[in-house]
């Protein structure tokens, strides 16, 4: 377990810490792309990555800086798509909101809340009929239930029998908006467990947790065929977008976000692994990851800008 | 060898024959698989090819176009089919948010080789939810080709290339045109994705038509011909990538146009010709453009009213006339096309 721990560390150390740079560096005005900021959600991300192989397919949203550096452990990429380079991962086209690496596995993510539920289903589908057993994961929040095209999609997943995992990240806001003034019944996963469908439910932060469900998940539906609902609740800790924390806007409280900060997915992980790893190893780990982010910074803030020429390409295959 | 198919055959055919050939090909939409197969033109495909690779699906219109999405960036060739092109409305997210610019935002490391058949239609009373074209909405969007096969032959061709195409294709079928009988080459494959042709020669006025207004077309310029007029037909087959030139050229030769476009005539396909004709040959042209297409209202039901939103020959007649500053000939000797002939309905 050792070993496993202190990847799924790894990754959300990962997270952390480049989502810290981009905090320090967004005023610059030089990343010119809106940021959806993963903080928070960390063990989600890890941990469901963590759990699915690397040739499994995920999609995602806006908010999805974490799945993408779970998946893939890049920066370089990455960075270089905040600050809108050629060598970003759509050649500074996609910016934040759209992150894809199919070569590691992330189809792409969508910034039209709900769109690629449908889409992972369809993938999921095409690696059915060809038989190449990955699975398809979707990563969306508690507000693209709302859409009527997740409940369509969740309908045709169950009627087929479609090897994909549905991820609610619950963080109880769309916005501003509480669920509570959104939805006219308290549980969905209650709702969802009529479908033929399995049901994973899960509030925790400690990325292990997610792991394990992650792997149950898997194995359900290895065994029965249906596809499954992960359910999982997580704080938001910034404004919906922007890298600023918004406590004093009303909405929520900081009491609230306190409550969470004391099982903050990071730090808990980070103490777990201390009784296996010595400080100085820890220490050793953490600073190869921040060396990679700094590195990461400055050859995004070197990379040349595209040539306008690049608007009109790959509009027709 | 030359044979005679209808249009349903030639779509049919082309289903069947790119299923054949290549696995990947699936088809799938409301009611693709029930007994009455889309008007005939899934007939057969559940039979040979298993109901993997032919299904009838839920009321999903929006799921089930992203579902083709995902399918299509894993390597599937989807074709998805809508009974009417009306219903195609509730999946315009997945058609213009997604599927448009799915390569284009990925740089084209994923190609959506997906095909949506829409069938369009007239008459019988439809009234305004089953009566709409829309193909200028799909045209708008840079990413997706929009088909309209008004001829057997392209029906077949252009399907075949559709399936084949990489990029995502709205193919629009005029559900009247179904029953049209054509020539066809045995060994039509593949037909152009691009491009205008010429249904009909002639010097004195250039008609482009759209569709079903091809068929009225050249009846207009079967009546006209007897009045010593001849008439230019032009097929536009293709309205995005929209290739101007056969139009250019015939307008040169003639120095008159009227665009018989089939929709709403406000910030529709026909502005576009008429934009590219101006921009080409402003100067070539004897008389002002005149564009026909449906009333600017929405479409009644009853008949007296449904014939009134809908272009026909006859306003194409009246139009020619206008432009050669003819008096108005008596039409009543004349048979126009009318549904009561072969459309029965209620579909
Ligand atoms: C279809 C659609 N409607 C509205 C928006 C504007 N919008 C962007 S994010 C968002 C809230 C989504 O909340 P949730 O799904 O819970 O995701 P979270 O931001 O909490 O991760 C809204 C309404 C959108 N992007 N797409
Ligand atoms: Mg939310």
């Amino acid at each position: 377990m050792k070993s496993l721990n202190v990847e799924l560390y790894r990754k959300m150390y990962l997270i952390r810490r480049a989502e810290e740079k981009i905090r320090e560096h967004y005023l610059e005005d030089e990343m010119k792309t809106p940021m959806h900021m993963s903080m928070g959600e960390e063990a989600i991300a890890a941990g469901v990555c963590g759990a699915l192989k690397s040739e499994d397919q995920i999609l995602g949203t806006y908010r999805s800086h974490g799945i993408y550096l779970a998946k893939t452990m890049e920066t370089d990429n990455f960075f270089a798509e905040m600050y809108g380079k050629i060598t970003g991962t759509s050649k500074g086209k996609a910016g934040s909101m759209h992150l894809m690496s199919p070569e590691a596995g992330l189809i792409c993510t969508s910034a039209i809340v709900g769109s690629h539920i449908p889409v992972s289903v369809g993938a999921a589908f095409a690696n059915k009929l060809t038989g190449n057993k990955k699975v398809v994961a979707v990563f969306f929040g508690d507000g693209a239930i709302d859409e009527g095209v997740f409940w369509e999609s969740l309908n045709f997943a169950c009627l087929k029998k479609l090897p994909v995992i549905f991820i609610c990240e619950d963080n109880g806001l769309a916005v501003h908006v509480p669920a509570d003034e959104r939805h006219g019944y308290k549980s969905i996963a209650d709702i969802v467990r009529k479908f033929d469908c399995n049901v994973f439910e899960s509030d925790s932060t400690d990325v292990e947790v997610i792991y394990n469900l992650t792997q149950d998940a898997l194995k359900m539906m290895q065994k029965n065929g249906s596809p499954c609902f992960m359910y999982l609740k997580y704080y938001r800790y910034l404004e919906h977008v922007g890298v600023f924390e918004d406590f004093k806007a009303g909405y929520r409280s900081r009491e609230e976000f306190d409550v969470w900060f004391k099982r903050d997915p990071v730090h808990f992980q980070r103490k777990k692994i201390l009784q296996t790893l010595s400080e100085n190893e820890l220490l050793e780990l953490e600073e190869a990851i921040d060396k990679q982010i700094e590195n990461s910074l400055l050859f995004a803030q070197k990379s040349p800008l595209p040539e306008y020429t690049l608007a009109y390409e790959d509009v027709y295959a | 060898m030359i044979r005679t198919i209808t249009y349903r055959e030639a779509i049919n055919e082309a289903m069947a024959q790119e299923m054949r050939r290549d696995p990947s090909v699936f088809v799938y939409g409301i009611d693709v698989a029930d007994h009455k197969r889309i008007f005939g033109s899934s007939k057969n495909l559940v039979e040979e090819f298993g109901k993997d690779r032919c299904f009838s699906t839920p009321l999903s219109e929006d799921a089930m176009t992203g579902f083709g999405l995902g399918a299509a960036l894993n390597g599937m060739r989807p074709v998805h089919v809508h009974m009417r092109v009306d219903f195609m409305l509730l999946a315009m997210n997945q058609l213009t948010n997604m599927i448009a610019s799915y390569h284009y935002g990925t740089c084209g490391a994923f190609k959506i080789p997906m095909v949506i058949r829409a069938i369009i239609g007239r008459g019988w009373g439809q009234s305004w939810q089953h009566s709409k074209t829309l193909h200028s909405w799909f045209a708008h969007v840079p990413g997706l080709k929009v088909v309209m096969p008004s001829t057997p032959k392209d029906a077949k061709g252009m399907l075949i290339s559709a399936i084949r195409d990489d990029n995502p294709v709205v193919f629009i079928e005029h559900r009247w045109l179904y029953d049209v009988i054509g020539e066809i080459d045995e060994k039509t494959d593949s037909l152009s994705l691009e491009g205008c042709q010429v249904l009909r020669e002639g010097d004195d006025v250039t008609v482009v038509g759209v569709s079903w207004m091809n068929v009225e077309a050249v009846k207009a310029a079967e009546v006209m011909k007897k009045r010593g007029i001849n008439i230019e037909v032009i097929d536009v087959r293709s309205i995005s990538p929209f290739d101007h030139t056969t139009v250019i050229d015939s307008v040169k030769k003639t120095g008159h146009l009227i665009i018989g476009d089939y929709d709403w005539i406000h910030c529709g396909f026909g502005a576009e010709v008429a934009t590219r004709v101006y921009d080409s040959c402003m100067k070539e042209l004897k008389t002002p453009i005149i564009r026909l297409g449906f009333a600017n209202a929405h479409c009644p039901c009853t008949r007296p009213l449904e014939n009134e939103y809908y272009p026909n020959a006859i306003n194409i007649i009246r139009a020619v006339e206008e432009k050669m500053k003819l008096p108005e000939a008596d039409l009543s000797g004349e048979e126009f096309y009318s549904y009561e002939k072969k459309f029965k309905g209620p579909f």
